[in-house]
């Protein structure tokens, strides 16, 4: 007689050491394989997009800054582009290169924290604490600007709400050499790590075709192999004038679109910013960052849609306005909930220990998610 | 020989063994202290901070509010939980750690007892262990407890054949199962030890030394596999299963099996001490031997024992905070495909080499 076996169903969070948050994953398993995964977000809602029509539009911004919490300077960034082109304002030439300036060091932040806790799950701890060191110091660097660590309130419609510090160019000359020699210490103690590789290489291979049709963005959709950026493809702020290149997924230590790809995709992309910050940091000019700043906002009748390109992905805020100082609707296209739309998909038939591998490397933030 | 030092002073052999029995437990208790205040010490400076730096100097007492807070809190046992086999089961994990310790030669004259199949008996009292996890896992009631508990099993269950092949490599080679006999064979300089083909003779023993090291590395690798640390500490495994088969435990049950790990740590850095680096022996010779002071020697290779065994200890603590973890099937694969086919391989050869 064969033993009779039954499938169990996994709860994995909302609180777990590795769900990146309020995450609840439903799991059916068959032993340790998996039959399905189902997400169950929301723990996080907080009604941010119909808080926003009780808001005046500079009122948004601190809400902003909540949605992705580890690139709150993109956020704003983001609806700061979208406001502007609603009010047709053209921001000053300094305000551009901080905002540039700024987001390429949110990046860097943003993505080592990425890099630091997908090789925690990985089960790798010391990585993690070696870039939460060196965000320490972007974070630095923010706060000296706006004295905000986490949740600036810095860009502003039509400008920002400081200026730099005296040092800050210096200081982020220094950090950029000092980031640099970081990257390959990091290279060496993970990426390159035969089990780290043998975890990750071959596994959640996310197929390019899968990609566009679920409208995955971002580092995800480049490591399955599409050179789509928006900071190339739709340019905005003055992105079109600096050099630096689109990193692809190449399958490099096993299929395209697979989690070390995505994994290092990541990496690649700080060393983009690097080479976008030093040029930023050539050019910047002088000039008055406030000129440009609305008294009063209050676009005229119409709609708009803007997007970026966030450390995750698109992110892009459609806002309508009906000429009053509120929008009357304001709706967020966040990477992270795109993103994680496909990872039922990417799960199926794996081990549980490539849940957390594959969740990782997708690189959500809840926050963003729920909203 | 301190069995009957003992007997002799109290003139009971009943209160003797109780002491002899008592000595590793006070060995395991401050050994625990003092590695898990080196662990966090370790991990601390690896990673560019500096640990507990507030109790004591440099937080060396940091271990000991660990225990009084552990001490005092509340045990707590899950509604559905079996409560019998949720309480036997951190025992028996320790207990299985412990008994290990009666067979290990901490220096010529302390040996809980010297048995003359010590070899095997610590691979027989360790496999208690695995029942143990097995025990917690399904007594727990919880998902994440059982799956641990059985990739624990599973684990622990394979990696002891590699273990077993190269211990039998040791045996074809000092033709002993007693680790007493073990160390002494190895006496003398480190050139002795079965690192570096033991006190064999001739060129045997120069065709010794390769198989010997990849015996060593076998055998070290499987056991750090064995006392389910990193890379291998999947029934535990943080970021998947929470904290494996001991999730649902707290307290002092909870202190238990922090205790077991460590004391497993030690166990196995010992066997493999005791098997290929020298034992309990000096690599260089004695001061007692030099200043003619016979009582040192022991304390001297007390001192030797222990300062090997931290030092694999150490090394355990290293790859804990420098790897990522395997997954289940590849670690299953590096047993099954790697590591059991080399110490076969490797068996079969020393054997040919003694039998010439």
């Amino acid at each position: 007689m064969a033993l009779k076996t039954e499938e169990m169903v996994l709860n994995m969070g909302p609180q777990h050491p590795s769900t990146h948050g309020v995450l609840r994953l439903e799991i059916e398993l068959d032993g340790e394989i998996i039959i399905n995964v189902k997400p169950h977000i929301g723990y996080l809602h907080r009604c941010f997009e119909k808080h926003c029509e009780a808001m005046t539009y500079p009122q948004i911004i601190p809400y902003v800054d909540r949605m992705d919490y580890l690139a709150s300077i993109y956020n704003e960034f983001g609806y700061a582009v979208a406001v502007e082109r609603l009010l047709d304002i053209k921001v000053p030439e300094r305000v551009e290169y901080i905002r540039v300036i700024m987001g390429e060091l949110q990046r860097i932040a943003s993505h080592t924290v990425a890099i630091g806790t997908y090789g925690l799950d990985i089960g790798a701890f010391t990585p993690f604490l070696f870039l939460f060191r060196d965000r320490e110091k972007i974070l630095s660097l923010f706060e000296m600007t706006c004295g905000a660590r986490l949740l600036y309130n810095y860009i502003w419609v039509g400008g920002v709400s400081h200026d730099l510090h005296p040092n800050f160019l210096r200081q982020t000359k220094e950090f950029i050499n000092y980031f640099k020699p970081i990257i390959t210490e990091i290279n060496n103690l993970l990426t390159y790590n035969k089990i780290f590789i043998e975890r990750t290489a071959n596994v959640g291979i996310l197929p390019l075709d899968a990609a566009i049709n679920y409208g995955i963005t971002g580092p995800n959709l480049r490591a399955s192999g599409l050179k789509w950026d928006l900071r190339r493809d739709d340019p905005y702020s003055i992105y079109d004038r600096f050099d630096f290149e689109i990193p692809v997924g190449k399958g490099w230590m096993g299929t395209v679109g697979d989690c070390w790809d995505r994994y290092y995709l990541r990496i690649l992309e700080m060393e983009q910013s690097l080479k976008i910050l030093e040029q930023a940091i050539e050019q910047i000019p002088d000039g008055d960052i406030t000129s440009a700043i609305p008294k009063r906002i209050k676009p005229p009748e119409g709609q708009i849609y803007a997007r970026v390109e966030n450390p995750r992905g698109e992110l892009g805020y459609f806002i309508m306005s009906k000429g009053g100082l509120q929008p009357w609707r304001v709706k967020v296209k966040a990477p992270s909930f795109v993103n994680m739309s496909i990872f039922g998909d990417l799960c199926r038939g794996h081990l549980i220990a490539d849940v957390v591998a594959i969740l990782g490397s997708i690189d959500i933030v809840l926050g963003e998610v729920d909203r | 020989m301190i069995f009957e030092f003992f007997a002799d002073l109290l003139g009971s052999q009943i209160l003797s063994a109780i002491i002899i029995a008592a000595l590793p437990l006070v060995f395991i208790i401050l050994y625990v202290l003092l590695a898990n205040w080196l662990e966090r010490k370790v991990s601390a400076h690896m990673q560019d901070r500096l640990g507990p730096m507030r109790v004591g100097w440099h937080g060396w007492l940091q271990p000991i509010a660990d225990m009084i807070k552990i001490l005092q809190k509340e045990d707590i046992v899950a509604k559905d939980a079996d409560r019998k086999l949720f309480s036997a089961a951190p025992v028996l994990v320790f207990v299985g750690c412990y008994a290990a310790f009666a067979a290990i030669p901490f220096s010529s004259a302390f040996v809980g007892a010297d048995l003359e199949l010590g070899l095997l008996y610590i691979l027989a009292v360790s496999s208690i262990v695995v029942a143990g996890i097995l025990m917690a896992g399904w007594a727990s009631n919880n998902k994440y407890a059982l799956i641990g508990a059985v990739r624990s099993a599973a684990q622990i269950i394979s990696y002891e054949i590699p273990t077993v092949f190269i211990i039998l490599c040791i045996i074809i080679v000092s033709g002993t199962l007693n680790l007493t006999t073990l160390s002494e064979q190895q006496s003398g300089t480190f050139l002795n030890w079965y690192i570096l083909g033991g006190d064999v003779e001739g060129w045997k023993k120069f065709a010794l030394i390769p198989f010997m090291f990849i015996g060593f590395i076998v055998m070290y690798i499987s056991s750090v596999a064995e006392s389910n640390r990193t890379p291998f500490d999947l029934p535990e495994a943080e970021s998947e299963l929470v904290a494996g088969y001991h999730t649902e435990y707290s307290g002092m049950k909870f202190a238990m099996y922090l205790f077991a790990e460590y004391a497993n740590m030690f166990v196995v850095s010992a066997l493999v001490v005791a098997m290929f680096l020298g034992g309990y022996q000096s690599p260089f010779g004695y001061v007692g031997d030099l200043i003619n002071v016979p009582w040192l020697i022991p304390i001297e290779q007390f001192f030797w024992f222990t300062v090997k065994g931290l030092f694999f200890v150490f090394v355990q603590m290293w790859l804990r905070w420098t790897l990522p973890r395997l997954r289940v099937d590849q670690l299953m694969a590096l047993c099954w495909k790697y590591l059991i086919p080399i110490a076969f391989v490797n068996l079969l050869i020393i054997s040919f080499l003694m039998i010439l």
